[in-house]
């Protein structure tokens, strides 16, 4: 915000703002939610960690080269990678206020993160299944929180992404509205990039190792 | 109010005058170095923190509002020179204090072999330390002598002198062993193994205990400890194996439960092995040693036969209680003879030069070290030699 | 009713759970029972309940969220305090074989409450409240960037306290010391519901301090009055910008720990246990990640405070104010190179332990350089002898002591012998009581005031202060002692009978804070009582210098009917100094955000999801958390959370200011 705070033409100093605009709406959101999400990566971070850790503890269990499937995880990599394109696309057509395009993308977005949680379970089903649990070893632990807690907002977002695509039919595509859709791009494209970081240190080199 | 902090120590300062402030006089020669590093210290921060608080009783009092005679001076609010000295003279302390610590805790590290037994005597490398395994327990401490072939509860003794090794583990939660008489503590941990060098060097008898909180029992988590004469260790040891009684696997799982404010115990005999499967968490039959699955998973675990490689726990344990979500309790079962599992004792320490000089901060030698490789920082490992 | 059925609905709760076989607690219980109805009873026939709900529980307003923040960190207080009362008699009592009056499961609880209250529920809220009450004032603000979230964060707080409390009377409180170390901690070994109310109170108490750290930082960011660059901040607002800093960068490190420890003990996965490859370690080095941050996070504002105190009573400018931001600024910094200082007994090797022993020393650097900036902001100045600045002195003498057994502690071999012992204990609390405990008294007494429109009582503050200071070297001096005698820390009961005399000495040290505590209630009640006598019409009682002191108080809802235009960092001695005219018209409507009762509901939803997981009562727990969901989103359906104060509102108030002033004069 630019005012006028130098003194006035008679050399008189300006305490006050006689006539001024109140922030506008929003003013905060942005870096209020890019500080959220720094804070949600260091939730990541740690977990990545913890990983890092206790990732070579298979107590005499199961190693990655045994359980994982990648490409499997390939797949739902994709999934998740076009899920991100898809709401890039949403938030132009939102930039050209086209409605109706806006919600479609949404909604290819939501597919997309679907699909990605849909196979992320049946991974973690398989696992399971095969008795390679949480429980089994400090690896497998630490594996199932860090992929989890991604599925986890990544679960979250799509419920915000169902909230805010009814609030966009309800209420169109007004200024709060915008801004909102804004702050789950932020948080939908970093749960991209953690995605990413998933991928290579858990799964490649997981299976390298 | 620094008047009325003194006034309050008085009286205290008088009426105890008679107690034992061992930390400040030990009576073996690691803590004494250690007590040293105390006092230079404070010392050397008293070279600041005296003349701060004059200050703030002298500016309180000179600068009070109803001292029309002081100066006022309220836009003064800077200058450059006293800026450097107020930001110089902390800095100059603690660049002492810095180099101070880096030789002290390299010098006094628990993990370093002793270079001396006091401050005129160097240590006798022909002759071998005293080996002393301790393992903490809920609530008591084991001590097992592995040269004589003795263990025993809540007592330990050693002869003065003469360097002792500990090599210090848990059964079940961590807990911390420390003689201030002795030496400085180190944590004893479940799995894991943490070592303490250190010399007795007068006789007498002296207080152990756990410094680290563990449980219910914590305050009666204590033992002697007593500093013996050659001959006196000498007519110990025979007293501990005439003891009679035996330190089995069983009888070690029997003694590993439970207990508080134990008496003192002595076992005559041994197995010679109990130390090593305490540590690898392996006394129970049948139970994968920490050794093993570490070598195991080194080589990148056991496939997929690995994940049915549990056995449920069969007893009633003090330790893992079913959790309410998961599954029931079990342990990884051991894949070789389960009565000798693999594995060797670790041997990496870290061996002092011998050099009796007192630590002092001016002159103090460069303590001879190589730094360590950046891969072991980070991944705590420790050095194979560092002489 | 059938055995399955019980569990089902009470999971592991039941009669056995209230801990009727412990005459101290039901003691407690009935005088807390007694206490609380005859409150709620007073409030109900007052008709009070509508009263605090329209105007206190569902406000927005960063004021009252700030005053109700220093209600709850003082009633929290009482509670750790009692417990450190009881841990000083019994320590006081059980020599030469006596068992003191408290068993191994009442006493270890006692010390792990203890610690868990003073740090989360009392230091916290006292210092969050501050910074809530003071920063948007002395920004020039309206109120913080996101009022609502602030109302949230502050009943999540309440909530984690709400289930501390509850662990007195239901079930009980974890035995395991105040950061909980596994396996201690871990279900083999804790397999009772006091470790989950720890893992829960904490975790829902964080989430609040988490948001109201976003919040903070972005209304210190976005919303500065114009000309208020950075560096003409109040140090108490840069000093508030770093903890809020270090609140966002270190409570989702214990929020992940807390939640691994959580998986542990629901559903055995395997970090922090011995077996199956976990590392009880990686707890320790994690939670103190978080935990040495912590206590930078509480310190620093104390740090602002006595800056603020130090130059009004001097009547002076802050001396080294651009050093000042800078050491703020280095040590916010460092506070994340020290964690391992914490353990150096953990046998980390040599190297690493001098590297953290090291940068620990580092921190006195600055932390020196401003203790140096308050004494020359007191040199060549006029100091007024109030109670702000005598708790201001008394920081400075006791924190130097503190500071200076905390760098000796820092030396690790030094650490070896003095880690865990009774000296560790009264160095902590030399510096927690001298920095953050007298600060938060220094900043009660001097914003008092501004907050209430009177002054508190100053002979029963100077009681109170006297009581404290003396009490406080009483009590915690004779451990510095018992720690040099190798006298270990959370012992129960004692063999050597020459120490008794020491703990008799502490625990008369810990009647005299006592006496302190009781005064401080005094004379907040002496304070209401007089306050048409100790009335401030002038809104600035001190002769102050930042902006805060330029509105009225108590500042009307919107804090400032025009905001202030910044040209120096003492804003508001530079108006008064400069001739500046209170304006008296061309007032105009003041956009404000309205009141939402969300926040609250949240929080109890919160609260009461966390009971259901700590007792094992899985409905409780899913319908919360689905509640919690249909809530939130609820609200976001809401698009009209903000009105507009009309003129006629805002003229009104301000000509009533303008005739209490006339009258003052």
């Amino acid at each position: 915000m630019t005012v006028a705070i130098n003194p006035t033409q008679s050399g008189e100093p300006i305490f006050y703002l006689a006539d001024e605009h109140p922030h506008p709406e929003g003013w905060s959101t942005a870096l209020g939610f890019w500080i959220y999400l720094m804070s949600d990566c260091l939730i990541f971070a740690i977990l990545f960690a913890t990983f890092g850790v206790l990732g070579g503890n298979y107590a005499a269990g199961p190693a990655p080269k045994d359980l994982f499937d990648l490409n499997l995880v390939a797949v739902n990599t994709s999934m998740l990678l076009l899920s991100s394109i898809t709401y890039g696309f949403a938030m132009l057509t939102m930039q050209q206020n086209k409605v109706g395009q806006t919600q479609i993308w949404l909604a290819i977005t939501g597919l997309f993160g679907l699909a990605f949680i849909g196979i992320e379970l049946t991974e973690f089903a398989h696992m399971i299944h095969e008795g390679a649990t949480p429980q089994r070893s400090a690896f497998l632990s630490a594996f199932f929180t860090l992929v989890g807690t991604h599925g986890l907002h990544v679960s979250c977002g799509l419920i915000w992404l169902v909230t805010l695509m009814v609030q966009v039919w309800k209420f169109g595509l007004i200024e709060a509205n915008r801004r909102r859709l804004m702050c789950l791009s932020m948080f939908w494209h970093f749960l991209d990039v953690v995605w990413i970081g998933v991928f290579t240190f858990v799964y490649l080199l997981g299976v390298l190792r | 109010m620094s008047r009325l902090k003194i006034l309050a120590l008085l009286p205290l300062a008088a009426a105890l005058s008679g107690c034992n402030y061992v930390v400040l006089a030990p009576a073996g020669d690691i803590a004494a170095q250690q007590r040293d590093l105390v006092i230079i210290s404070t010392v050397l921060m008293l070279l600041i923190v005296v003349p701060v608080m004059a200050l703030t009783v002298l500016f309180a009092w000179r600068y009070r509002q109803s001292n029309t005679e002081a100066r006022y001076e309220p836009d003064w609010d800077h200058s450059t020179k006293l800026e450097l000295v107020i930001w110089s003279a902390p800095l100059l302390i603690i660049v002492c204090l810095g180099a101070l610590t880096w030789m002290g805790t390299h010098l006094l590290d628990p993990y370093r072999t002793l270079g001396r037994i006091h401050a005129e005597r160097a240590v006798d490398q022909s002759k071998a330390p005293l080996e002393v395994d301790v393992v903490a327990l809920d609530w008591k401490w084991l001590f097992i002598y592995p040269d004589y072939g003795i263990a025993t509860v809540n007592e330990l003794a050693a002869p003065v002198d003469r360097p002792i090794t500990f090599r210090i583990t848990a059964s079940s939660v961590m807990n911390s062993f420390y003689i201030p008489a002795l030496a400085g503590q180190i944590y004893a941990m479940p799995g894991m193994e943490t070592k303490l060098h250190a010399v007795v060097n007068h006789a007498g008898t002296y207080k152990g205990f756990s410094a680290n909180y563990s449980g219910a029992g914590f305050s009666g988590m204590h033992f002697n400890f007593q500093g013996l004469d050659d001959k006196g260790f000498d007519a110990w040891i025979a007293s501990a194996k005439s003891a009679g009684g035996s330190l089995g696997r069983a009888e070690y799982l029997q003694l590993e439960k439970p207990s508080q404010n134990e008496p003192v115990r002595r076992y005559g005999t041994i197995d010679s092995d109990l130390y090593r499967l305490i540590l690898n968490m392996c006394v129970e039959t049948g139970k994968m040693c920490q050794s093993e699955m570490m070598a195991i998973d080194a080589k990148g675990g056991a496939g997929h036969q690995g994940v049915n490689n549990t056995l449920p726990l069969a007893y009633d344990k003090y330790a893992r209680r079913g959790t309410a979500l998961g599954l029931e309790p079990s342990f990884v079962a051991g894949t070789c003879t389960p009565d000798a599992p693999q594995g060797a004792a670790t041997t990496a320490s870290i061996k002092a030069p011998t050099d009796t000089a007192p630590l002092l901060g001016a002159g103090l030698k460069r303590p001879s070290f190589t730094p360590l490789k950046s891969s072991s920082f980070f991944l705590g490992q420790r050095p194979k030699s560092d002489s | 009713m059938s055995p399955d059925l019980l569990k089902l609905i009470f999971g592991r709760l039941g009669f056995e759970s209230l801990p009727l076989h412990e005459p101290i607690v039901v003691g407690t219980f009935a005088v807390v029972a007694l206490g609380g109805a005859a409150l709620l009873g007073a409030l109900t026939y007052f008709r009070l309940w509508g009263y605090l709900w329209r105007e206190w529980f569902t406000t927005v307003d960063h004021k009252r969220i700030g005053i109700m923040y220093m209600i709850l960190g003082i009633v929290m207080l009482l509670r750790g305090f009692a417990d450190a009362l009881m841990m000083r008699g019994q320590q006081m009592l059980a020599f030469g074989g006596s068992e003191g009056y408290l068993n191994a499961h009442h006493y270890d609880q006692v010390f792990t409450a203890h610690g868990v209250i003073m740090i989360f529920f009392v230091a916290m809220p006292l210092v969050t409240g501050l910074m809530n009450y003071v920063v948007p004032l002395q920004i020039g603000a309206r109120d913080v960037s996101f009022p609502f979230l602030n109302n949230f964060s502050f009943w999540m707080t309440v909530g984690g306290a709400v289930l501390v409390m509850a662990s007195l009377f239901i079930g009980e409180f974890a035995r395991t010391g105040w950061l909980a170390y596994p396996p201690l901690s871990n279900i083999g070994y804790s397999p009772d519901v006091g470790v989950d109310y720890y893992i829960w109170a904490l975790q829902v108490a964080g989430v609040g301090t988490t948001l109201s750290g976003i919040n903070l930082v972005c209304t210190i960011v976005k919303l500065r009055a114009p000309g208020m660059t950075m560096m003409r901040m109040p140090v108490f607002t840069w000093t508030s910008l770093c903890t809020n800093v270090l609140i966002v960068a270190s409570f989702p490190v214990l929020t992940v720990v807390l939640a691994l420890l959580s998986l542990d003990r629901y559903v055995g996965t395997n970090f922090f246990t011995n077996d199956f490859g976990g590392s009880p370690m990686m707890y320790v080095n994690l939670i103190w990640i978080w935990g040495h941050p912590e206590v930078y996070i509480l310190v620093l504002p104390a740090f602002g405070i006595f800056s603020e105190v130090t130059s009004t009573f001097s009547g002076k400018r802050l001396f080294g104010y651009t050093s000042m931001v800078y050491a703020t600024v280095v040590i916010t910094i460092l506070s994340y190179l020290v964690w391992l200082h914490h353990f150096f007994t953990m046998g980390s090797g040599a190297s690493v332990n001098s590297f953290f022993g090291i940068t620990t020393m580092i921190i006195s650097i600055p932390t020196g350089a401003k203790m140096f900036n308050w004494l020359f902001t007191m040199y060549r100045g006029r100091i007024r002898y109030e109670l702000p600045m005598m708790w201001t002195i008394a920081f400075m003498l006791t924190f130097v002591i503190g500071g200076m057994t905390g760098v000796l502690l820092a030396v690790p071999p030094a650490d070896f012998v003095l880690h865990n012992s009774l000296f560790l204990i009264a160095h902590f609390h030399n510096v927690i009581i001298g920095g953050v405990v007298f600060g938060a008294f220094a900043g009660i007494s001097y914003w008092f005031p501004k907050a209430f429109g009177f002054k508190l009582d100053p002979f029963w503050g100077k009681l109170s202060f006297w009581f404290w200071v003396t009490g406080f070297y009483l009590a915690f001096m004779p451990l510095y002692v018992l720690g040099l005698m190798g006298v270990t820390r959370r012992l129960r009961v004692f063999d050597d009978p020459s120490l008794q005399i020491w703990f008799v000495i502490a625990a008369i040290g810990a009647g005299l804070v006592l006496l302190g505590i009781i005064c401080m209630l005094v004379q907040f009640a002496v304070s209401f009582l007089k306050r048409e006598q100790l009335k401030d019409v002038t809104g600035d009682p001190w002769d102050a210098r930042t902006l805060e002191w330029a509105t009225s108080s108590p500042p009307p809802d919107y804090n400032f009917a025009f905001t202030p235009v910044v040209h120096d960092n003492d804003a508001w001695w530079d108006m008064k100094k400069r001739g500046y005219q209170r304006p008296l018209n061309g007032f105009k409507p003041i956009h404000m955000p309205s009141s939402t009762g969300t926040g609250i509901i949240l929080a109890g939803l919160a609260t009461a999801m966390g009971f259901g997981l700590i007792w094992y009562i899985w409905w409780l727990a899913a319908a919360s958390f689905i509640a919690m969901f249909a809530v939130g989103i609820g609200h976001t359906f809401n698009y009209h959370r903000d009105f507009d104060i009309p003129a006629e509102d805002v003229i009104r108030t301000e000509d009533a200011r303008t005739k209490l002033l006339a009258g003052a004069k």
